[in-house]
């Protein structure tokens, strides 16, 4: 026998069920409970850089809105910086700009939306540039395991021929999956996206 | 006379750089995937829906998924960890007490400090409070049903709930939840991100729950199962379950000839 190898195993994923609102957003559940919670709302006054509304929908097989889905997103600030100590690029730190929201989707439309910033393009530890993106991670009843992908935006063209990890989706036609639509709806610059968990226009999904 | 072969150069030549160290780039190991149930488990008939059919694009992780969001005790209340009484209007609310208490650790055992650990369930009738929830046991009028901690430096946790009961759901006609409670975790960075439930030792329920037996490898169920830890209970007041979470290893992140993490 060899010498073991003392790694322990991940904890199995279970899915986050119909009444994750409970624990994560307790009011789209019907009660108030906690003195602070976290929401959709990413900025404050005092955030750097161009607000956008994030907005879209989680469709199943049919095409039909999930109307239970939680989604997070985790997103670097203006200048490309994410607000953690494992990101050592230049880029000015926002202390008051954590980078992270999570919205439940309306019970009834399945609407998800965030208020946040465009975030900066990204410098990764080789130092190459990545286009700016947000990350976003889904939960949902019928979810067994939180799915990963991300939002990159849809004025930012030549980055994102550039990206290094759009250009690792094979076929390319599936890129567009991972492309929010800019538009402007009063005086508001909103960013629409389709997150399909089946079909021909199945969104890419990571497995990180 | 033969022309002098040129030197074989040696290739070690071309690559000045020394080599990182062995777990040295600060990435995730990689998820082992015969750990968790797959997208697709038709037994939980409403994953099949809302699984994806395309595979997983594999991306080495890069600052986007080592980096992740950092929550601290200015983000949770002082009774966010007291099911017991977080929410109680008149008196405690109905149901054994219990403790909930364990470790969030890494895959290589090392303890994950202040991360952000959020946990909700039914009562002790099997009822959530929540507006799509209509099953039949009442509201507890003292019972909300969630809480959160922060792990501290060891990546230790505790909680004080009541435990939580069965009810049933539309899968099979006759499907039944084990009592069970749901975690979510956070971790250091968002590869880490996690959502699961844990159940109690000696279920009858456990076996045939269609949703733990999405998971095809019987020591990872087990190990979502929190045995009874006497020793942890409190004498004439709560029983004690000891749950660990276990998030996936982290490779050290080597900057500069310092290392962070080791």
């Amino acid at each position: 026998m060899p010498q073991p190898l003392n790694y322990l195993k991940e904890t199995a994923s279970q899915t986050a069920g119909p009444y994750v609102h409970i624990g994560l957003i307790p009011a789209m559940a019907g009660f108030d409970i906690f003195e602070k919670n976290f929401s959709n709302v990413l900025v404050t006054p005092n955030t750097q850089g161009e607000r956008i509304v994030l907005e879209g929908k989680v469709l199943d097989g049919t095409g039909s809105p999930l109307r239970d889905v939680l989604l997070e997103i985790w997103q670097a600030n203006a200048a490309g910086r994410y607000n953690h100590p494992a990101d050592r690029s230049a880029g000015a730190l926002e202390q008051d700009f954590r980078g992270w929201g999570r919205a439940g989707s309306d019970f009834e439309s399945g609407l998800v939306t965030f208020e946040t910033i465009k975030p900066g393009a990204i410098t990764d530890k080789t130092g190459r540039k990545c286009a700016p993106h947000v990350n976003v991670w889904i939960v949902a009843r019928g979810i067994n395991i939180g799915l990963n992908t991300r939002l990159y935006f849809s004025d930012e063209e030549a980055a994102n021929a550039a990206d290094p990890v759009l250009n690792l989706v094979e076929p390319a036609v599936r890129r567009k999956t991972l492309i929010a639509t800019r538009s402007e709806r009063g005086g508001k610059v909103v960013y629409s996206f389709t997150i399909n968990l089946q079909g021909p226009e199945e969104t890419v999904f990571f497995d990180v | 006379m033969n022309a002098q072969a040129p030197a074989l150069q040696d290739p070690r030549l071309n690559r000045p750089e020394p080599f990182a160290p062995p777990l040295g780039d600060g990435g995730f190991f990689q998820r082992d995937r015969s750990m968790h149930p797959p997208a697709h488990a038709p037994g939980y008939k409403s994953s099949v829906l809302r699984s994806p059919r395309q595979a997983l694009l594999s991306l080495e992780n890069t600052v986007s998924e080592i980096t992740g969001p950092v929550f601290g005790h200015n983000d949770l209340g002082p009774l966010d960890n007291d099911l017991v009484r977080n929410y109680a209007k008149d008196g405690d609310p109905v149901g054994e007490r219990i403790i909930v208490h364990g470790r969030v650790l890494d895959e290589t055992g090392r303890g994950v400090p202040n991360t952000l650990v959020e946990f909700w369930q039914a009562n002790a009738g099997g009822r959530y409070r929540h507006k799509k929830d209509t099953y039949l046991a009442p509201i507890d009028p003292n019972f909300g049903g969630c809480g959160r901690a922060l792990t501290d430096d060891t990546g230790y946790y505790y909680f004080r709930t009541v435990k939580p009961g069965p009810y049933p759901w539309r899968n099979y006609v006759n499907s039944w939840r084990p009592a069970h409670i749901h975690f979510s975790v956070f971790g250091s960075g968002f590869a880490q991100r996690l959502i699961t439930q844990m159940y109690f030792e000696g279920d009858p329920l456990i076996p045939i729950c269609p949703i733990l037996t999405t998971i095809p490898d019987k020591d990872a169920l087990d190990r979502l199962v929190a045995p009874l830890d006497l020793n942890a209970s409190t004498p004439f007041d709560s029983l004690a379950y000891r749950f660990d979470i276990v998030l996936r290893g982290q490779r050290s992140t080597y900057f500069e000839n310092r290392t962070e993490g080791n």
